[in-house]
């Protein structure tokens, strides 16, 4: 299974940033196709988040070229990220600990009355259906977040990457906090989001979760790109050798 | 995610009474402290601390700091502090005193009592307010000058530019329209107080019920029938309880007595009169209710809270935390310029020194009424409350005569044992 299958969704081209002399993302390209999963491997510190930053709007980049659907946008801050309907899953959950689950999922993006006033009840029953399909144990609606599971917490933040239609969705280490359960929860989640033709940047040190979910895994190192492979023409063995000497596996 | 919710999916415990009445624990705790105070002053002053005169005048004295501490709210629940609160009432003040007594009346020839000089003056003093506000905002959202410096250097500035407009010398008396919004000059007397009380009263009522209605419409547990009722009867209790102890402070004889000799006629035999509702507390109730409609149900005020939750949550929820912060500071600036206008009525005049100290008087309420330094927490009736506590202790102090040094010692006490209190409950019932 190659992983070419719908069209081009995203092309991040020749990317460079750096803070302060550090080039946390040095000429890095890499691509996503619509009902896609790829993986981003590497070391902390590789520049991995950094990376989906730029394309999430968080930071921007100092030099490179960013294509969706072909055409080239500028992407300046995470509004402009979510108008081309790009959503984020943080690895440090971007959650405000002390709103509940419905002003989390709708935090920027809140349903208001014909009056303009925010309807809390109106995204109250949103969250109550979302969640319905989503983890249907939720009951904590009322509660600020910071009352919830680490599980529950990762729900919110998955119902609102699916709750305003994503098309492009970035998971950055989305499981690191999550026990067995959990993470066997969102692996269907991901198998369910690709069938629906949606692209997934997947975040994730686990080298057997990639192997399972993902269709190409680009591998990065001290802020270069090491290589983008297909996932099932490589074994476990050469995407480690890839993340620890940061050579591409030997043809053949 | 499936099987980790065992904790919430268990069946919910008998609740209790105060569960079932959904009372928020920490107003209780505020309401039963500033009850207690009350109680304590009235028996060390035999009775002089309860009675309706005082009532009243601890009210009005109350209202500045108080519409001051809804703005703080908003500046403390997004992690940053105001030291130049009282400087830029000062500044505001002195403004709207030179726009109605010189620049109005004899720079633009209006004249002096003309009828449009108090509402030009206030308008004048708000966007004043407005403008040093977003500035203090500007320097701190988009150039990332920490708040604490940015309003320690206003501090300074502007209580001199206040020195500076006034050459530092009381300006009064103040236009008669004007001064009607400071307190005792100004109030609805009884019938207009009692329609008042129940507008007031039937709007609460009309609250709890469209929220319940709402709530069954959207199939959400509401709570039984009995306790609305019980929490609508303590409303309303509260209500048109405050305005009788309002209307039984009566105009003292003698001065209606005068007023009669001015317009020429005699007292009737037996004649009062009620001060009733104060319009500086008409202006404070109107600020705390769309205080708390922007706190609650508009999406500033959602950022607000938010970016006081997680900046970073914020920021990449797309929410532009710098032009909030502009936003912040403005607003506080408008309710100084409002507070201006009630303090120097109250006193009908601008004096250099007034508003001195009130920066720490308005932080010490907001935190005394739960507003978190931490950020993310905190609520308008809760900062009114703590304005109110604080002006009870100092005035009861006054009355049973407790030295003035004393005084300020005891409140810097209890400002510091409110927050431990605030620490060890929020620990207790883990609400970080
Ligand atoms: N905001 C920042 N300021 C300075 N350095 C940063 C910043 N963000 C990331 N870096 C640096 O960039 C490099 C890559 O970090 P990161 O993208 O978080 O790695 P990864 O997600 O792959 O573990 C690290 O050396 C990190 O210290
Ligand atoms: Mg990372």
């Amino acid at each position: 299974m190659a992983g070419q299958q719908g069209e081009k969704l995203v092309e991040m081209d020749d990317i460079c940033i750096s803070f302060g002399g550090v080039h946390a993302v040095d000429h890095v390209s890499v691509d996503l196709h619509a009902g896609e999963v790829v993986g981003l491997l590497g070391h902390n510190g590789a520049g991995k988040s950094t990376l989906i930053k730029i394309l999430s709007g968080a930071y921007k980049a100092d030099s490179g070229e960013i294509r969706i659907k072909g055409a080239p946008v500028k992407i300046e801050n995470p509004r402009d990220a979510r108008r081309h309907k790009i959503e984020t899953i943080y690895q440090t959950l971007a959650l405000a600990d002390n709103l509940d689950a419905a002003s989390n999922l709708f935090l920027g993006r809140e349903l208001v009355t014909p009056l303009g006033l925010v309807d809390d009840d109106a995204m109250e029953a949103e969250t109550r259906r979302i969640m319905a399909q989503l983890n249907p144990n939720f009951r904590k609606f009322n509660a600020p977040v910071s009352a919830l599971s680490g599980g529950q917490r990762q729900s919110v933040a998955i119902a609102r990457a699916v709750y305003f239609d994503a098309q492009i969705l970035i998971m950055d280490e989305p499981t690191a906090a999550l026990g067995p359960h959990e993470t066997q929860m969102v692996s269907e989640l991901i198998q369910r989001l690709k069938a629906q033709g949606i692209g997934i940047f997947l975040i994730s040190h686990d080298i057997h979760d990639v192997m399972k979910l993902c269709d190409r895994a680009s591998v990065m190192k001290n802020g270069k790109l090491v290589g983008t492979v297909d996932v099932a023409d490589v074994t476990d063995d050469d995407l480690l050798g890839m993340i620890i000497l940061g050579k591409p596996p030997k043809a053949g | 995610m499936a099987h980790s919710e065992i904790d919430s999916a268990a069946p919910a415990p008998r609740r209790s009474l105060l569960q079932t009445l959904e009372i928020d624990l920490r107003l209780l705790g505020m309401i039963g402290a500033f009850i207690l105070v009350c109680l304590v002053f009235n028996v060390l002053t035999d009775g002089r601390f309860l009675t309706p005169r005082n009532i009243f005048n601890l009210t009005i004295q109350t209202v500045s700091v108080a519409i001051m501490a809804t703005g703080m709210v908003f500046i403390i629940v997004t992690r940053h502090i105001d030291l130049s609160v009282g400087a830029l009432l000062a500044t505001c003040s002195a403004v709207m005193a030179m726009t109605q007594t010189e620049i109005l009346p004899y720079l633009l020839g209006l004249g002096l009592g003309h009828p449009l000089t108090p509402w030009i003056a206030i308008a004048v003093g708000v966007i004043c307010g407005a403008l040093i506000g977003a500035f203090h905002g500007w320097l701190i959202g988009y150039l990332t000058i920490p708040a604490f410096i940015v309003t320690l250097g206003g501090l300074l500035v502007w209580r001199n530019a206040a020195w500076y407009i006034t050459s530092g010398k009381t300006i009064g008396p103040l236009d008669d329209t004007f001064q009607k919004f400071g307190g005792i000059n100004g109030t609805l007397g009884a019938s207009a107080s009692w329609v008042v009380g129940l507008l007031a009263l039937a709007g609460a009522l009309f609250g709890l019920w469209a929220a319940r209605r709402n709530k069954i419409r959207h199939d959400f547990p509401v709570k039984p029938i009995w306790a609305e009722v019980v929490l609508a009867g303590v409303i309303g209790a509260a209500i048109l309880g405050f305005v009788a102890v309002l209307n039984a402070y009566e105009v003292p004889a003698r001065r209606l007595q005068r007023l009669f000799e001015m317009r020429g006629e005699v007292m009737p035999e037996g004649f009062t009169q009620s001060y009733g509702l104060p319009i500086s507390v008409l202006v404070l109730i109107a600020i705390a209710i769309v205080m708390t409609l922007i706190a609650r149900r508009t999406r500033f005020g959602r950022y607000v809270f938010a970016t006081g939750g997680n900046p970073d949550a914020a920021e990449l929820s797309g929410i532009n935390t710098r032009w909030l912060t502009v936003k912040i500071f403005a607003l506080m600036g408008v309710l100084c310029a409002i507070s201006a206008v009630v303090a120097s009525a109250r006193l009908t005049n601008h004096s250099n020194d007034i508003g001195t100290l009130d920066e720490l008087r308005v932080i010490a309420a907001a935190v005394i009424g739960g507003t978190a330094l931490a950020g993310g927490m905190g609520t308008i009736h809760g900062a009114i409350l703590g304005a109110l506590i604080m002006q009870s202790l100092q005035s009861g102090m006054a009355m049973v005569g407790v030295d003035a040094p004393l005084q300020n010692i005891v409140v810097g006490a209890v400002l510091v044992l409110a927050v431990l209190i605030d620490i060890i409950y929020r620990r207790r019932t883990g609400a970080a």
